[in-house]
């Protein structure tokens, strides 16, 4: 499930994710926030329950082949040649790591 | 006589019985509001503001749309999970729902009134069902990707002669469906079109049918009166060399709008409006706006233009001029101001807040906030004068 970034371009986004201080937890009011934002912005091309719309499910199991390093990138930095957009101007790094974990583990409705 | 009257009296009790909680009335000034988040809506009155029903059980109602019958009694929501829902708004209950795909964006009702068309992201492709019993017509499947997945299909709207269109997003084709024998539908594919039509649109003379094109520049024009001189190519200089924006939401074509022999459409990537002449739909000028618009709706006599946007400009909604081209009020009615609706002649325009589970009424004239209805994460409004339009 490899998508069509540039070697270069992963490579370095990764090392740039990665390299980045050990994740805390989001304080709650934020995590409610970025539940919020999933739910209704990415929602509005993913589905509100992240069953897929315009753009892909976004349930567990769409995700088995994607680490969370690799779904915080795509977050951050959107997949061009699609729709999907940089989120990067609204989330810090922290926090698409934390909405890409909680994709991975399946957030509740 | 008093056998008389008592007759009255059981006559009267009984109607009271069969009627439920129905009412008597015409449906011209009313509407339903969906709650997205609760899979419901809400009937209003338009001419009193206030809500007459709550309907709930739609299921997942994120991204419905609506249309209605021509009697402008039933009003058929198209579900994202996939549901169609026939929904009596003088009774406020819902007369039948299948769910009839796995995933749906939207559909449209022919022009006689006998038919439903849905089109599909998954499994792809355009279901027909019958308007009254909503059993299934016709089965259209799309075209297969490189995947093998059947193309996601958009911008399904009804044309004159008993006819639907739809754009296909993922094979880049636009399909003229004709439902004159509907136990043989008839389909011309045209192919080619574009790369990724996300959404098309209707002139409210039937006439015109575009779809917009989110991998290229310009968009995908079909003259239906002409159906031999195929799919042209429009504004395909529109944005060239220049740097797209990122697009938070992706805009909506159907209720865009015409004044007189211009059209405001919303461009993709630019936070401006496009102005176009009608007919050889040249580039008339463009209007810079507060974002990127999502839907670009003209007030019914074509005098002001009104505009939302997507995130994370979705708190502003802005008003525009069509004679002199400039804005003439930018409104902050808080955030996630996602649709709006004119009242049938236009005094009135009706916008769901999202954020603040409210809809807010404001007077055209005068461009002030007038009334406000709580209404549980509202999203697309749709009021019952769609039943006579074209493309609605």
């Amino acid at each position: 499930m490899t998508r069509n970034y540039p070697p270069m371009l992963v490579l370095v986004l990764l090392v740039t994710t990665m390299s980045l201080p050990v994740f805390g937890d989001l304080i709650p009011s934020r995590q409610d926030e970025l539940t919020y934002l999933l739910r209704h912005d990415c929602g509005s091309c993913h589905g509100m329950w992240l069953d897929g719309g315009l753009g892909p499910p976004l349930k567990p199991e769409n995700l088995r082949h994607w680490s969370v390093e690799q779904l915080a990138v795509t977050i951050l930095y959107g997949r061009p040649g699609t729709p999907m957009p940089p989120w990067r101007p609204f989330l810090s790094p922290q926090e698409a790591h934390w909405l890409a974990k909680s994709l991975k583990q399946g957030i509740g409705p | 006589m008093s056998r008389l009257g008592f007759g009255f009296l059981l006559l009267f009790c009984l109607s009271g019985a069969a009627g439920a909680d129905c009412l008597t009335r015409g449906t011209g000034d009313l509407g339903i509001i969906i709650e997205r988040a609760a899979g419901s809506l809400k009937v209003v009155d338009t001419s009193k503001h206030r809500e007459l029903f709550r309907v709930t059980g739609l299921g997942d109602v994120s991204h419905a749309s609506a249309v209605y019958s021509r009697d402008g009694r039933y009003a058929f929501v198209f579900g994202r999970d996939g549901g169609l829902t026939k929904v009596d708004i003088l009774c406020g209950e819902i007369v039948k729902r299948v769910v009839q795909g796995g995933n749906a964006i939207g559909g449209a009702i022919s022009q006689d009134g006998s038919l439903i068309a849905v089109s599909n992201y998954k499994p792809g492709g355009v279901k027909i069902f019958s308007a009254t019993d909503l059993s299934l017509v016709a089965d259209l499947p799309a075209t297969r990707t490189a995947q093998n997945e059947g193309s996601k299909t958009v911008g399904m709207v009804d044309a004159p002669d008993q006819r639907f269109l739809v754009s296909l997003y993922d094979t880049g084709e636009i399909w003229i469906i004709d439902m004159s024998k509907p136990e043989a539908p008839g389909i011309q594919r045209f192919e080619d079109v574009g790369h990724l039509p996300y959404d098309a649109l209707i002139t409210p003379d039937g006439r015109y049918y575009i779809a917009g094109l989110f991998g290229q520049d310009g968009l995908a024009m079909l003259d239906l009166w002409h159906p031999e001189n195929g799919v042209q190519p429009i504004l395909k200089n529109y944005g060239r060399g220049r740097q797209k924006l990122p697009v938070y939401k992706m805009p909506h074509l159907e209720g865009w709008a015409m004044a007189g022999d211009r059209a405001f459409l919303p461009a993709v990537g630019q936070h401006e409006v496009l102005v176009v002449r009608r007919g050889d739909w040249k580039e008339l000028g463009r209007i810079p706006v507060h974002g990127q618009p999502v839907f670009v709706m003209a007030r019914p006599d074509g005098r002001q233009i009104w505009v939302n946007f997507a995130f994370p400009h979705n708190d502003t909604i802005q008003v525009i001029d069509t004679e002199t081209l400039e804005l003439i009020k930018t409104l902050n009615p808080g955030k996630g101001a996602l649709h709006m609706e004119f009242t049938p002649r236009g005094e009135e325009i009706w916008i769901s807040i999202r954020d603040r589970d409210e809809v807010q009424v404001y007077d055209t004239r005068t461009l002030e906030l007038t009334h406000r209805l709580p209404v549980d994460k509202p999203s697309g409004i749709f009021f019952s004068a769609r039943a006579h339009h074209i493309g609605l």
